[in-house]
């Protein structure tokens, strides 16, 4: 791939100065401005008091949860769209984020604290997960095909339930089940959890990205190609699931990112798995910073769940970028 | 010495009696052809050979060892696999599409080097793609694509070729191209076995053909004695008439 090789150190290089270009401006924007300086000198150890408290227990801690939740669900999603063949797939297309939400609107509606509503988000993935898979196992084992109509299938399901519990929810809890629904960092405090998932899965990942290149011209060729077809299979669903639920529980269900950051890399960089992979990685995770950075100032003191934002930015770059491309 | 050692097998087809077991070998050089109507198990067959498929019984050996106790990385360094369809979900273009044929001889941190690359350009040049190399292979014809998969094939560098209908989809030109590069390929030592529907271009390039009938039935030997034109016609209930070119048969639909 002499082609998008040359591309591929640019652009991550790129696309790294990018992210901490995004994380930077994460924590200096805000209701408080923060110089340069200022952050240089809290870097540093110094710094008056009030900007050490609101950059180190608030607004780093935030960004750098905005950042790994937005490299999980990307990476999640590159991952789900070569496993499914599938270029439509997204994190949340086999029912994981329906399964999460039922779990953390449950906890919200009896009243329960943030780590049970955590909790219960990841619990509730996970049984989706195996809900799942253990229903596409059927007779004769998977097909991506199967895996997929059945993971739409329990995602309506879910979406029913979700649809059941806000009808029946007393109206001061609605605003935040609707925040987490659409995806929100407000309560985002210990992003070290998605860092302790991002990046193992991106160290495993990368040696596996041609493998993943021969899977996407499907199953027979891969075979014929020296792949391990079902045990590559499993290991790219059991870890995109779980890169999902982790991102889920971080920051609720934000759309877009895991769909829309994979295919715009591929418009502009190729499919080369080996730079698609870290590059949805960086991307995903500068856009959701960007975003999150977005929904708490535009409409300060207001805060808008980030995943309006993420769409509204999202949808019209990938809209030109796909118009654009031959 | 046999490259290919098919004992007692039965291909596992759904729904169908086991039929006579096939005992046979394929040895370097040799140039083979399975002939059978639709649906009389040839591609089944072929996927069996290759270890993409169990076998509903007996065995395949490769090279000495059984199939089933290699690794799929193993049988890929030695066979490559000519499909009749492929998936092209994702935008790739017609020189990444040939270079994967070396992932079996990859490590997982290793990338393709210039010797990689230059087997896949001179694959490219065999089947006359130098001009598409940076087409992206979903808008390809039906024959260039046919040509990309056996140039992927031909990077791959097999000691065996399992190609099923490797002409489909190319106009008569290319299909003598082909043959005659799959011909080169056993002249340098491979061992290629292919599923045909042409009858002709059977008659001229292969040196052994297999038989297939769609009850189960079949049988095998060096061409001239397997191209009876009773035994054709049975095989694929249609009547022909035999006429000869430079030596060799020609069938036409009757």
């Amino acid at each position: 791939m002499p082609a998008s090789k040359q591309r591929a150190l640019p652009a991550l290089l790129g696309l790294t100065g990018l992210g901490l270009l995004a994380l930077l401006l994460s924590v200096a924007v805000g209701s408080v401005s923060i110089s340069l300086q200022d952050l240089w000198a809290v870097a540093t150890g110094g710094g008056s008091e009030l900007y050490r408290e609101l950059i180190v227990s608030l607004r780093a801690p935030r960004a750098l949860a905005a950042f790994s939740t937005g490299g999980l669900l990307a990476l999640a999603g590159a991952l789900m769209q070569v496993l499914l063949r599938n270029p439509l797939a997204d994190p949340y297309v086999l029912g994981i984020s329906g399964g999460a939400a039922v779990g953390a609107l449950g906890a919200m509606l009896i009243g329960g604290g943030l780590a049970l509503v955590s909790g219960s988000a990841f619990a509730g993935a996970l049984l989706s997960t195996l809900l799942v898979f253990g229903l596409a196992q059927g007779g004769g084992g998977w097909t991506p095909t199967r895996l997929l109509l059945t993971g739409v299938v329990v995602a309506a399901g879910w979406g029913a339930v979700i649809t059941f519990m806000l009808t029946m929810s007393p109206a001061d809890r609605l605003p935040g089940m609707l925040y987490w629904l659409m995806g929100d960092l407000s309560y985002a405090r210990a992003p070290y959890g998605a860092w302790l998932v991002l990046i193992p899965a991106v160290l495993l990942t990368l040696p596996l990205g041609r493998s993943l290149n021969v899977l996407a011209r499907g199953p027979l060729q891969a075979a014929a190609l020296g792949i391990a077809v079902k045990p590559l299979e499993w290991l790219v669903y059991i870890l995109a699931s779980l890169l999902t639920a982790v991102a889920v529980t971080t920051a609720g269900s934000v759309g877009f990112v895991g769909l829309i950051v994979p295919h715009m890399l591929r418009l502009l960089l190729g499919n080369d798995q080996r730079i698609i992979l870290p590059a949805s990685v960086l991307a995903g995770g500068t856009l959701l910073t960007v975003a999150d950075t977005l929904a708490r100032t535009v409409m300060a003191p207001e805060q808008l769940p980030v995943g309006v934002i993420t769409a509204l930015l999202g949808v019209p770059t990938f809209l030109f970028l796909l118009h654009r491309s031959r | 010495m046999a490259v290919l050692d098919i004992e007692n097998l039965i291909v596992d087809i759904p729904g169908r009696a086991d039929g006579e077991p096939l005992n046979l070998q394929v040895k370097s050089g040799q140039r083979w052809g399975v002939l059978g109507p639709n649906g009389a198990g040839k591609t089944s067959l072929l996927h069996t050979l290759a270890g993409l498929r169990p076998p509903r019984r007996g065995q395949v050996i490769l090279n000495g060892s059984p199939l089933a106790s290699l690794s799929r990385r193993e049988v890929a360094r030695q066979v490559a696999v000519v499909f009749q369809e492929r998936q092209d979900s994702f935008p790739a273009t017609v020189m990444e599409t040939v270079l994967i044929g070396r992932h079996p001889f990859l490590s997982a941190w290793q990338r393709e080097s210039a010797e990689d690359i230059r087997f896949a350009q001179e694959a490219l040049s065999a089947l006359s793609l130098n001009l598409l190399k940076d087409r992206l292979v979903s808008t390809l014809s039906g024959g260039e694509r046919q040509r990309v998969s056996i140039a992927t094939a031909l990077t791959q560098q097999p000691t065996i070729w399992l190609a099923d209908e490797p002409t489909n989809h190319l106009d008569l030109h290319h299909q003598v191209a082909v043959m005659e590069l799959l011909d080169q390929q056993a002249d340098n030592g491979a061992a290629v076995f292919m599923c045909l529907h042409d009858l002709n271009l059977a008659a001229r390039w292969c040196d052994h053909l297999l038989l297939l009938y769609p009850d189960g039935e079949l049988c095998f030997g060096p061409a001239q004695t397997m191209l009876v034109p009773a035994a054709l016609e049975r095989l694929y209930d249609q009547k022909l008439v035999v006429g000869q070119v430079n030596g060799v048969p020609v069938f036409v639909p009757g």
